[in-house]
């Protein structure tokens, strides 16, 4: 974490706040607060924001305000606003149900295998914790997730597969994820979910948000089924 | 129903001004690769210029009118026809039923845009219309046009006089472009050579290029140390270096967050350019402060105004 946010300019229509260069709970969470704080202050031009690991985009419209302007607001209000404490802030802990292994999760053996463990405590090491949504991105409503204990992080595959299937739960290093759409992709498959994360014509269009906890609970293929049948039918 | 797809052409989608708002779930904005050209297509019709449009990709389409209507063609110069018959660009035709309209080889840019009187009526979705066919929404159906789709528009009144640009007031689409950027907001992550390299060198666009972003060709720009960073926010226009020195801009369709370092970001009004680039144009990037591209964004802005005032049923 830096000693003071960099503000930093993205284009002509554009302010990059960051607070780190590290994938961390406290960088991020200085993110999301600065996110939340922005969102109720009505800053004149302010547009649109995009929370990452360890910055806040800031999109802005030139023609009603300026970038030294903007940066002043910004500034002021990152100083006047408390530093979120450890504790605190613990985002809704949302509930994730996942089918591991199998043809839903062809990469768990893998994964097993190049830690020397039994599948079970690999699914038992990823649903045991709890994870922070650090953001959304790669495709629309994909959740960054982390992190996963070291005993199970991965490395990526070396060629990435052409189709993953929407719903699929992967490890890619520290990092977990989810696919909310069929995309390419190179994250280790472990499981899948039947929860749909993006839909377009929904509001909001994305099941989670950044600064959420997430929580795995491990289902069986027939438990699959039956929600997937559900969620058609929601 | 206006239209009726009798070719598809190469790439050609529905697109307003992009799906602003939506970053922050990872939705990318979308919309015309050339804003400019699409707005005043609307105008000249006297549609809101946010209005929907075909977005065409050097290959155009062949349509056919299934009702009497207006429309406008801009962007990329590619000899549009009416029934086998040349019609001026940047101007309002009027179209009979079962006029046939079609597209020649687009000689300067890369895509041209067609409105329609009224605007096309496919569904919003998160606020647009804008087509992103890697998501699979907007447009019709969230992918390109195909042989046999129908185009349906939003029924109003005719138009009762016809509109044309000053033919000096039409972008140019140059086989050299220079763009204006503003470095960063990663800038310090290049050597100073890597810097000078930058903003001195030709670089050229590849067959690796389409509405997702470009992959240029051209001197490798040095990094100082590390190709990588914790992964953060990209909007069109950035300029991302992996490792390989190869610069890669960020176009409209592109995702929202990314992992290399942003050498520069191009300018709004010089991203319209950018869009009409096809394989092949060269591009040099010239360094531009703050202040610079917000007096060219507000002369842009003027100019769309301007035209939109002369551009008004005259009642």
């Amino acid at each position: 974490m830096y000693a003071t946010p960099r503000y930093l300019p993205f284009g002509d229509c554009a302010l990059l706040v960051e607070f780190g260069d590290t994938i961390s709970p406290e960088v991020n969470r200085r993110v999301i607060a600065l996110n939340e704080t922005i969102a109720h202050a009505k800053i004149l031009g302010a547009k649109e924001t995009v929370p990452t690991y360890r910055s806040l985009l800031i999109r802005y419209d030139p023609l009603e305000t300026t970038y030294d302007r903007l940066v002043f607001q910004v500034r002021d209000i990152e100083q006047k606003s408390k530093k979120p404490s450890l504790e605190a802030v613990v985002g809704k802990v949302v509930t994730i149900p996942v089918v591991y292994g199998g043809k839903y999760g062809p990469d768990l053996s893998f994964v097993a295998q190049y830690h020397r463990l039994t599948e079970q405590q690999v699914v038992k090491l990823h649903s045991d914790r709890e994870y922070r949504v650090y953001m959304l991105g790669f495709v629309a409503g994909f959740p960054y997730l982390g992190e996963v204990a070291e005993e199970i992080a991965t490395p990526r595959l070396e060629t990435p597969r052409l189709k993953v299937p929407a719903g699929s739960v992967g490890i890619a290093e520290k990092q977990t994820g989810i696919y909310p759409c069929d995309a390419p992709g190179g994250w280790r498959i472990i499981g899948r979910t039947p929860l749909m994360l993006f839909n377009a014509h929904k509001q909001p269009p994305a099941f989670l948000k950044p600064g959420e906890t997430v929580k795995f609970k491990p289902i069986s293929e027939d438990e699959y089924e039956i929600f997937s049948e559900e969620g058609k039918q929601r | 129903m206006i239209f009726k797809v009798l070719k598809p052409g190469l790439f050609t989608t529905v697109q307003d001004l992009g799906r602003h708002g939506y970053l922050e779930f990872g939705v990318p904005v979308s919309g015309a690769m050339d804003h400019f050209s699409l707005a005043v297509a609307n105008l000249l019709v006297e549609n809101d210029p946010n209005s929907a449009c075909l977005e065409t990709t050097l290959a155009g389409p062949e349509l056919q009118a299934l009702k009497k209507t207006e429309i406008a063609i801009t962007g990329g110069e590619c000899s549009p026809k009416i029934n086998d018959q040349n019609v001026p660009m940047w101007k309002t035709l009027s179209i009979q039923k079962d006029d046939a309209i079609c597209f020649g080889k687009m000689e300067k840019g890369c895509r041209a845009y067609m409105s329609i009187r009224g605007g096309i009526s496919t569904p919003k979705i998160l606020g647009s219309r804008s087509t992103y066919v890697r998501g699979s929404f907007g447009g019709i159906n969230g992918r390109p046009l195909r042989s046999r789709d129908v185009i349906k528009g939003f029924d109003v009144s005719p138009l009762e006089v016809e509109y044309e640009m000053p033919s000096e007031m039409a972008p140019q689409f140059p086989d050299n472009l220079v763009v204006n950027v503003i470095l960063g907001p990663q800038v310090d992550m290049f050597t100073e050579k890597g810097i000078e390299t930058f903003l001195s060198s030709q670089y050229t666009v590849t067959l690796e290029a389409d509405r997702m972003g470009y992959r240029l060709e051209g001197p490798n720009i040095e990094h100082k140390a590390k190709a990588d960073i914790i992964s953060d926010a990209l909007l069109p226009g950035a300029i991302q270096v992996p490792k390989n020195g190869k610069p890669i801009l960020i176009m409209r369709d592109a995702q929202t967050t990314g992992g290399y370092p942003k050498i520069a970001v191009v300018t709004c009004p010089d991203l319209d350019l950018v869009g009409q680039a096809k394989p092949n144009i060269r591009i040099e990037f010239a360094k531009v402060t703050i202040r610079q591209a917000h007096e060219k964004l507000q002369a842009y802005t003027k100019l769309l105004n301007t035209l939109s005032l002369t551009f008004k049923r005259k009642t």
